[in-house]
């Protein structure tokens, strides 16, 4: 299995990368290439310039700021694993970044290539999106900022231009007395996901997020008032379902209400 | 085609590779090391697995075009690695392969687990392996030899301290070699 011939630049900071990005539409940023190598073998994506963004300064490592830390978008998930990067989430995201894949994978794989490729599946989309965080996006033309909630559209569909990067994930540190559940539900160790929820519970309101969807993982509005409300959880989780993965066949509606009452279980034990 | 140095088994390399070259093939077909086995292409199987830089990396979906500047290590680098030969003395002594495809991968990974682990648990090692295929010998012995091997190099850890027959077997296993 080989993809068809491309060309590998090595750009020389994020300015150079950003400009051969935009100066070309066949040209692609890669990452960590634990998705797209594989997308480029079975040749059902294809590049003719592949931008190796893994040595980009601006992308690399992890600081606090503010409040928050911000995550370069070429951070892997193992140095998230194994605390190398400031930890905001009070151990929720090394939880999730040690149930991605496989170590070799982890070793090389990124949170911000996870996130481009929007995999429905994808284990960082909906944990994003339950801890609150923004994406900081780049383009020759500038920067602006994407809620976590706002930036995938569907499955593998996210509001990613051509020519934009994603530079960073700043993710508000939670405060004292704020807890969190996770749940992940998959066929084996390191597959992906049939169902994650993820409910995260601050003093001052509940979010609630559901992946592994038919399309990309979503908040779960009454889900996150059930569990700040202490109401009645399966009910709201039945009817987020239905909004959330309306597409959901029996099983994997199942898999969906096991995840989120896992993960409110968490949060209220 | 394109630049790439890096350091390959610890031996400085320069040459010139067409972009798309994987790392297996450029270690395979490029260098004959042919302990790296290619099995799915695809990141599925782990059967490829090397070391960029001491860690862990399946060489099927690394561009050998990536390795500027870093050290890959393959099985034929380990030869004289410590852990490596406890875990050859283990998977002998478990009989923890029979074809030999999913070998060198395993031992590699079985470094990396008792790296990161230590003496681990069954259930760890079992945890840490779902990436790396064997087709013949159904795991078990596997598990008896990576946790043996993890005993043995971490004597003082509650793994041996439970387990003495097993930190036993590779004190008498290493006496005798
Ligand atoms: C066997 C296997 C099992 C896996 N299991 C899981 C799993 O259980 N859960 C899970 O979440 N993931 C899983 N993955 C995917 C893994 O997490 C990937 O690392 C991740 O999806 C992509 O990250 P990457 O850095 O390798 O991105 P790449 O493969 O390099 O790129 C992916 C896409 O993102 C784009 N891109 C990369 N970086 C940026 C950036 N900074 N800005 C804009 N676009 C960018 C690329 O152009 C490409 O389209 C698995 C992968 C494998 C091989
Ligand atoms: S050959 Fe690389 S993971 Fe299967
Ligand atoms: S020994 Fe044959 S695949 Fe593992």
């Amino acid at each position: 299995m080989r993809p068809a011939p491309f060309a590998f630049a090595r750009p020389d900071g994020l300015a150079d990368a950003l400009s051969r990005l935009g100066a070309d539409d066949d040209a692609m940023p890669i990452a960590g290439g634990q998705s797209l190598l594989v997308l480029l073998g079975l040749r059902l994506a294809g590049a003719e310039t592949l931008v190796d963004v893994t040595r980009i300064p601006e992308l690399c490592g992890a600081r606090e700021a503010d409040g928050a830390v911000v995550f370069g978008a070429a951070t892997t998930h193992a140095m998230i694993e194994d605390g190398k990067v400031p930890d905001p989430s009070r151990g929720l995201m090394r939880r999730v970044a040690g149930r991605i894949a496989y170590r070799a994978v982890r070793n090389r794989g990124t949170i911000g290539g996870s996130l481009a490729l929007s995999d429905p599946a994808a284990d960082w989309c909906p944990v994003l999106i339950a801890l609150g965080a923004t994406y900081d996006i780049v383009s020759a033309g500038g920067a602006r900022q994407v809620a976590a909630e706002d930036f995938a559209d569907g499955a593998y569909s996210t509001v990613l231009e051509p020519g934009e990067l994603i530079r960073s994930i700043t993710v508000p540190v939670l405060q004292e007395g704020t807890r969190w559940g996770h749940a992940k539900h998959a066929r084996k160790t390191g597959a992906f996901a049939e169902s994650i929820a993820v409910v995260v519970k601050r003093p001052d309101g509940v979010r609630a997020a559901l992946g592994a969807t038919g399309s990309h993982a979503v908040l779960l509005p009454s889900v996150a008032e059930a569990v700040a409300s202490g109401g009645d959880v399966a009910a709201a989780a039945r009817a987020d379902i239905a909004m959330a993965d309306p597409d959901a066949d029996a099983y994997r509606a199942r898999c969906h209400l096991a995840t989120i009452l896992n993960a409110a279980r968490e949060v209220c034990a | 085609m394109i630049d790439l140095s890096f350091t390959l088994n610890g031996a400085p390399v320069s040459q010139r590779v067409e972009d798309r070259t994987s790392l297996a093939d450029l270690v395979r077909e490029g260098h004959g090391l042919t302990g790296t086995h290619v099995g799915c292409e695809h990141g599925a199987c782990g059967a490829c697995t090397v070391l960029v830089d001491g860690e862990p990396a399946r060489s099927c979906i690394v561009l050998a075009a990536m390795c500027e500047g870093r050290a890959v290590t393959t099985a034929e680098g380990l030869v004289d690695d410590p852990v490596m030969a406890e875990l050859r003395r283990q998977f002998h002594d478990k009989h923890a392969l029979q074809c030999g495809f999913c070998t060198p991968a395993m031992m590699i990974s079985a470094r990396d687990i008792i790296a990161r682990h230590g003496a681990a648990a069954p259930a760890t090692i079992r945890k840490e392996l779902a990436g790396q295929i064997c087709r013949c010998t159904g795991y078990a012995p596997i598990v008896a030899a990576i946790a043996a091997a993890g005993a043995a190099l971490n004597p003082s850890s509650d793994a041996a301290a439970a387990a003495p027959h097993v930190a036993a077997t590779a004190a008498g296993a290493s006496d005798a070699s």
